[in-house]
């Protein structure tokens, strides 16, 4: 890093990826339509089936922050995937051989990917009122700061594995066999107390869960864990991936 | 004075060599080309230069600096135009080569000015506030020449420059090169493997298997073939051709459309060989040599294609959404 220039080319890459989301409102609208359907569908559906399973909390409230959870998730991945095209078709190219560092353009794109998942993860947050839940000013600041520091840490996981892949068919199998598994334990969809031992094994390991929990936390009032744990998981998680990510970006070619 | 110079340049992917032990110097304000087919390390001896890989052996000089050692200099001394698109398409033509700037730390004074320079330059100023995804083929890499002309580079590397698009679109980015060297003064090199495009160079390099075949100036190249070639057919191809060896010391090539040699002033030839064969002639052609003749000649082989990589089918793909983009 050398100060002021990649300064620059932070801001060019957080820019550049906030004036694309804005312009692009479709986008918008159908990122918005598969936590709607998960909310007022799937959760509506099951919660009429069973009681909530925590009590005193319907179901479709239970799942409120989950699905804000799996929103920041597909953002954030879908954000750092992008790499793999725009590297070799896209803008990014342009990036990797203007004068600035590699370091620069990780923590930019980590950047403008949770950005963007914050102002997705805002929106669904909206529809709280709809759901019955109440929010303070505190509590969605909270949810706010939760969910950057969630989508920052997965978005550096995204680039991590982005930095090596070579084609988008590896996205697909990423998709199916880390993404769709890391949600499903997150908690998101049922509790993890229930949960036999060898699945509350693997969702203690899933970063996720803790996102969701502290997420859980502060708009709900539910939890497994503390908020203090949720918080220096995500941390370390992000720590260690945004500097694998910078390491793999630097030592390419 | 030498604005590029390349020693020994070597470049390994695991077993592969990609780029073998190549030298050469570009002159200052040369327009320099990089001809060979596909997969013969014109790529990755941009690449290379451009610092965008590093070189496993050998060393190169671009505007004084090394490419290995001060990468940074050298990335403010080049600009580049891609193979492949490198535009966001959709932001607008201003907003690409606003971000360019920033990138390239052009003083904020000075942008607006610069970015309407290059824009007038590449006839694309009255459509900077549009965004690049209406551009047709040929005004998006009108426009990526543009951003890479924005921080008054010493080198404009044009890799491909006109692949894919249409023959006319072709000419023109021609003429926006030489009037960039003619204004501008600036080193330019290029790779393509369209030899009708080679010929606007002012000298040539020929890449084969990673290795320089050939360098020279296209009409010195040209001369290797060693004179005009004819194509002839008779009645009796066998027996014609050990007239012709016994006659004129040439030994011709049998192909498709009849036997072909090379000979040196071939309209002079041609009458005096067609009445000494009395009547035995069916057609008979000639053509000046290209640098496919060179090509033919250096490696025995036509320029051809090579098997599509994971890359290369991702390239198909974006070629492909490009054709579907709306002209204008």
């Amino acid at each position: 890093m050398t100060g002021k220039k990649d300064f620059s080319a932070i801001y060019v890459i957080w820019l550049r990826e906030i004036i694309r989301f804005w312009r692009d409102k479709a986008r918008i609208i159908t990122s918005l339509i598969q936590p709607a359907v998960w909310l007022f569908i799937v959760g509506r559906g099951l919660g009429s089936t069973f009681r909530g399973p925590v009590p005193g909390v319907d179901y479709m409230k239970f799942m409120f922050p989950g699905v804000i959870g799996m929103t920041v998730l597909f953002t954030s991945i879908s954000s750092a995937v992008s790499i793999v095209w725009d590297r070799e078709f896209g803008f990014l190219k342009e990036v990797l051989v203007a004068p600035v560092s590699r370091t620069a353009i990780v923590l930019g794109k980590a950047l403008s990917g949770s950005t963007v998942a914050v102002l997705q993860g805002a929106m669904i947050l909206l529809l709280a009122p709809l759901i019955g839940v109440a929010l303070t000013p505190r509590s969605v600041l909270a949810a706010l700061g939760l969910m950057f520091l969630l989508s920052f840490a997965l978005s550096s996981t995204g680039i991590l594995v982005a930095a090596r892949m070579e084609s988008m068919q590896g996205f697909q199998l990423i998709m199916n066999f880390v993404v769709m598994p890391m949600y499903f334990l997150s908690g998101a969809i049922f509790p993890l107390s229930s949960l036999p031992p060898w699945m509350k094994a693997l969702a203690r390991v899933d970063p996720l869960a803790y996102g969701v929990d502290g997420l859980k936390n502060v708009i709900i009032g539910v939890h497994e864990f503390s908020l203090v744990t949720d918080v220096a998981v995500i941390l370390a998680m992000a720590a260690v991936m945004i500097t694998g990510a910078v390491l793999l970006f630097n030592s390419e070619g | 004075m030498e604005t590029i110079v390349a020693k020994d340049l070597r470049k390994k992917f695991g077993k592969l060599v990609a780029v073998k032990d190549v030298s050469f110097a570009v002159q200052s304000g040369e327009i320099f080309g990089f001809l060979g087919p596909n997969g013969a390390g014109k790529s990755t001896t941009i690449k290379m230069l451009c610092t965008l890989l590093k070189p496993t052996g050998g060393r190169a000089w671009l505007a004084g600096y090394d490419v290995a050692a001060q990468p940074d200099a050298v990335r403010r001394s080049i600009g580049l135009v891609f193979q492949d698109p490198s535009l966001d398409e959709n932001l607008t033509a201003g907003e690409n080569l606003y971000f360019h700037a920033i990138l390239y730390g052009i003083p904020t004074a000075e942008r607006q000015e610069r970015l309407g320079e290059v824009l007038r330059m590449v006839d694309l100023y009255d459509r900077r506030n549009d965004i690049v995804k209406t551009f047709s083929g040929g005004m998006k890499r009108r426009l990526e020449i543009a951003r890479g002309l924005l921080h008054y580079p010493k080198v404009l590397f044009l890799d491909e420059p006109t692949l894919g698009l249409d023959p006319q679109t072709r000419a023109h980015i021609w003429e926006y090169i030489h009037q960039i060297r003619a204004r501008a003064g600036m080193t330019i090199f290029l790779t393509t493997h369209y030899m009708d495009e080679a010929e606007n160079c002012d000298r040539i390099a020929i890449i084969d298997h990673g290795e320089l075949v050939a360098m020279d100036t296209p009409g010195e190249l040209k001369r290797l073939v060693g004179g005009d070639l004819i194509t002839v057919r008779s009645e009796d191809d066998e027996q014609l051709s050990a007239r012709l060896q016994a006659a004129y010391g040439v030994t011709p090539a049998r192909t498709p459309d009849g036997l072909r040699f090379e000979i040196d002033n071939g309209e002079e030839f041609i009458p005096r060989f067609v009445a000494a064969e009395h009547g035995h002639i069916k057609a008979i052609s000639l053509r000046k040599p290209t640098l496919d003749d060179v090509f033919l000649k250096l490696t025995g082989r036509e320029i051809r294609e090579e098997t599509l990589s994971g890359l290369d089918v991702m390239r198909e793909r974006r070629r492909m959404r490009r054709h579907r983009t709306p002209h204008h």
